[in-house]
């Protein structure tokens, strides 16, 4: 909330801006002597210093977030030193990682090593352009906004490959290689179900695709049809991979690649591509809060129209509502990302493949066909207004009827008479050891 | 199989993994050879954590040389202490009371809970599965602090010696094992839930590193890795020492449950298994320490003792790991003449080249995990 706030606060009406700004001496003479070319850079200006801020503030509370649910999963407490219930601790490691000597091989490719990181960092950072948080929370709302996040992801996987190959590693360059087989792969399902949206909204624009959504919860594209109700799980995994979490975390897997393309990496260096890592995860999320969840729409009707009528102060107002609806989505998102990290073993390079090119590229294309077809045939309102809550109903049924059918089936772990699954209350049941004392 | 097309030239590449490597359990260092991903051969060096164990063996009195058995299997000490203890025994005619048998049984099944627990928490690592990991810890450190309770140490404990344990049990000891063994139960479902049963985790571990029977009798692999293969051989029931022939327990084999016999998954399967195995034996023993007499301790731990000039005794054990064995042999003298250790690690690690071939890079680290080696006692 408090990135919110401030966020809500640096870019909310450029009308407060435009009062405040005219009056300092030194911008307030440029901007009037070269309003062209000056008021874009100042709005650049302004925009990097927020979306870096954003990163920043975001990347500390998630990196503390992770630690939390993982000690919670593992029966730990997590960080509790630093600060109150170790709140601090991530900026503790920041400031380490700051304080770090900076490392470079003496037979790495000094230009390549350098510019690597920052490669992959300023991939992440432009992805926040065209991500939309409120009615005019947005830095630049693109018309090909969707191709434009599209392509600024694939420079990750230059700048990847420059600091693999650069360090001179061997560790490195496998996790190089598993990377770019990775992220070139995921790209495609990722992209088709751009499409699919895109199909459905007409718009390659952030914003636009967002206020297709308004309305009632069930006007999410999510709810559009039982196709893009399995697009959205489809992007969800396929964007695992794009981030490389767990279980396609590979490309670091610290038990085999000790620490992948990144092995070489010390100190600000490393936390760059540190702080891409956790803002990737961000970007992804809200990129399918924006295409499924309805971005920055609550899913209410009458707040989604309040929203859009509202002037003066109370268009702040529904920024800030419209900011907090999607911080909410994303965070969830993110937490379910978290939450499979700590559950799942990691699998393997070629079934990483398998899963891309065999499952989620052949079904991506179908939820793409079927559900443009569905569109054509039904046109959007086959019942009148209530068509798409009968959509909702229709995409939730069809997902029961398939979770209904998983559950019947014998789970491959029931072989063993011991193997049945634990119970709750056998867990409480059983004595504590009292091994202390 | 990768199959490269005739245009493109591709370039083995020599990998050298470890000593200082995450996956390693320690500091073996494998030299792989790889065409990308792809595991040509390998080729394990050891010797990094030789302390020479079996010449200083030679220069100590007979009780302490239990100290350098500590650090053999370091996550076994109990059961190395057990070994050459019985080796001594045997040697110089010592008697132990049933008693303290009754307690050593109970602690170095503790002990094989603890190791296994340890084997199933890295190998969960090994695959990326990092809370299976800490679920185990959490109970093997149970187990810690009831030794550290009997031996007031937590890792190298020095307690089993030659004529019985070093400390006698507390009061509440039975009763704080027992309740440890009702949580066990429980806990060993939840390592189900969290691993055995995972999807992700069977697809990395079936039908990978299968070792047949036949290789796994030449290389002269013992303990889980050879029950894994399906073959029944555990000395516990096979050439009892202790009071192992008056304990009703299963041996567990693999049995290709989720793909070919002897894969990892059936490694790992038996170890989970053993766990079980080891609490039944537990109860067991607990239920006898508590009618059995006695005292814990037939010769004092300070005592010199002198065997007979000339005997040498070979006494095995099974340890978590496999066969442990123990040549000693006596010139009359305090200290032994000769002390050679036979090492079920690196038995089974040898094994590690014949089934790595033609696997992937990460298999490879799944078949090392399902090993369960320990470079202590490999190197020693």
């Amino acid at each position: 909330m408090l990135t919110g706030l401030l966020l809500a606060a640096g870019s909310a009406g450029r009308g407060l801006i435009d009062l405040d700004l005219t009056s300092l001496p030194l911008v307030g003479e440029m901007l009037a002597e070269h309003p062209t070319i000056a008021w874009p850079l100042l709005m650049l200006a302004i925009g990097c210093g927020v979306v870096i801020g954003y990163i920043t503030v975001f990347s500390l509370l998630a990196v503390y977030a992770e630690r939390k649910i993982s000690a919670f999963m593992q029966s730990r407490l997590g960080p509790m030193e630093v600060g109150p219930y170790g709140l601090l601790q991530t900026a503790a490691d920041g400031l380490k990682l700051l304080a770090k000597e900076d490392i470079i091989p003496r037979d790495a490719d000094k230009l390549l090593y350098i510019i690597g990181p920052i490669f992959v960092f300023t991939g992440v950072w432009l992805s926040f352009v065209v991500l939309p948080y409120g009615p005019d929370l947005i830095v630049a709302d693109l018309n090909v906004g969707l191709l434009f996040l599209a392509a600024v992801a694939s420079i990750e996987v230059v700048g990847v490959l420059m600091a693999g190959w650069a360090s001179n590693n061997k560790w490195a360059l496998f996790g190089t290689m598993r990377m770019i087989t990775q992220l070139v792969s995921y790209e495609i399902p990722i992209g088709l179900s751009f499409v699919a949206v895109v199909a459905i909204s007409g718009s390659l624009s952030m914003q636009e695709i967002t206020l297709d959504q308004q309305g009632w919860f069930w006007n999410w594209y999510l709810f559009r049809n039982p196709f893009l109700f399995v697009g959205f799980f489809l992007y969800f995994i396929a964007s695992l991979a794009e981030t490389k979490r767990a279980p396609f975390d590979l490309p670091e897997a610290e038990s085999e690649l000790v620490a992948g393309f990144h092995t070489e990496y010390t100190g600000m260096r490393f936390s760059l591509f540190f702080l891409a890592e956790y803002a990737a995860m961000y970007v992804v999320s809200a990129t399918a809060a924006v295409l499924f969840l309805g971005g920055w729409c609550t899913g209410f009707a009458f707040i989604d129209s309040w929203m859009m009528e509202s002037a003066g102060f109370q268009r702040v107002l529904a920024n800030v509502v419209g900011l907090t609806s999607i911080t909410i989505k994303a965070w969830f998102l993110v937490a379910v990302m978290m939450w499979l990290r700590w559950t799942l073993p990691r699998i393997r390079l070629d079934q990483v493949m398998y899963v891309c090119l065999k499952v989620l590229l052949p079904f991506s294309f179908g939820v793409l066909v079927f559900s443009t077809l569905w569109e054509l045939v039904t046109d959007g309102t086959l019942f009148g207004d209530w068509w798409p809550l009968f959509q909702f109903l229709i995409s939730i049924g069809g997902f029961g009827l398939l979770m209904m059918n998983f559950m019947a089936k014998e789970r491959p772990y029931d072989i063993e008479a011991d193997f049945r699954p634990l119970r709750h209350s056998e867990v409480h049941a059983a004595p504590d050891a009292g091994a202390r004392g | 199989m990768i199959e490269a097309g005739a245009d493109i030239r591709t370039e083995e590449f020599l990998l050298n993994m470890g000593p200082q490597h995450p996956a390693t359990h320690g500091v073996l260092r494998l030299v792989v050879r790889t065409d990308g991903e792809l595991v040509l051969d390998c080729e394990c060096h050891i010797g990094y954590l030789h302390r020479c164990f079996e010449k200083c063996a030679e220069g100590n009195p007979y009780t302490s040389v239990i100290p350098y058995t500590d650090r053999m299997d370091y996550l076994a000490a109990m059961c190395n202490n057990q070994s050459f203890s019985l080796a001594v025994e045997k040697l110089a005619k010592i008697e132990v009371t049933d008693r303290a048998r009754w307690m050593r049984m109970a602690t170095v099944e503790l002990q094989r809970i603890a190791s296994h627990l340890m084997a199933v928490g890295t190998y969960g690592l090994d695959v990326g599965a990092i809370t299976a990991f800490l679920h185990c810890f959490r109970e093997r450190e149970r187990i810690l602090d009831l030794f550290e309770e009997m031996s007031g140490q937590r890792l190298n404990y020095s307690y089993i010696v030659p004529g019985g344990v070093l400390y006698d049990w507390p009061d509440d000891m039975p009763k704080k094992i027992e309740n440890f063994c009702d949580q066990m139960e429980v806990r060993i479902r939840e390592y189900n839930d969290l691993l055995s049963g995972n999807g992700i985790f069977i697809k990395r571990t079936a039908d990978i590193g299968v070792l047949p029977a036949d290789v796994a009798i030449a290389w002269g692999c013992t303990g889980p890795v050879l029950r894994g293969s399906g073959i029944k051989r555990d000395l516990r029931k096979d050439r009892p020492y202790e009071f192992y022939d008056q304990v009703e327990f299963d041996v567990p084999v693999g049995r290709g449950l989720h793909g070919t016999l002897g894969d990892c998954w059936d490694r790992y399967w038996v170890r989970v298994q053993e766990m079980s195995e080891s609490i039944k034996i537990i109860r067991q023993s607990i239920s006898k320490y508590s009618t059995s007499t006695g005292k814990y301790l037939t010769t004092p731990a300070n005592k010199q003792l002198r065997p007979p000039k000339g005997e040498a005794v070979y006494h095995t054990t099974e340890n978590p790991r496999g066969e442990l064995g123990y040549y000693v042999v006596s010139d009359g003298e305090p200290i032994p003449y000769r002390v050679k250790a036979r090492a079920p690690s690196f038995c089974n690690v040898a094994v590690l080249p014949e089934i790595s071939r033609g696997t992937m890079v990460a298999d490879l680290v799944a078949i090392l995990g399902s090993l369960d080696i320990v470079l202590g006692e490999i190197d020693r």
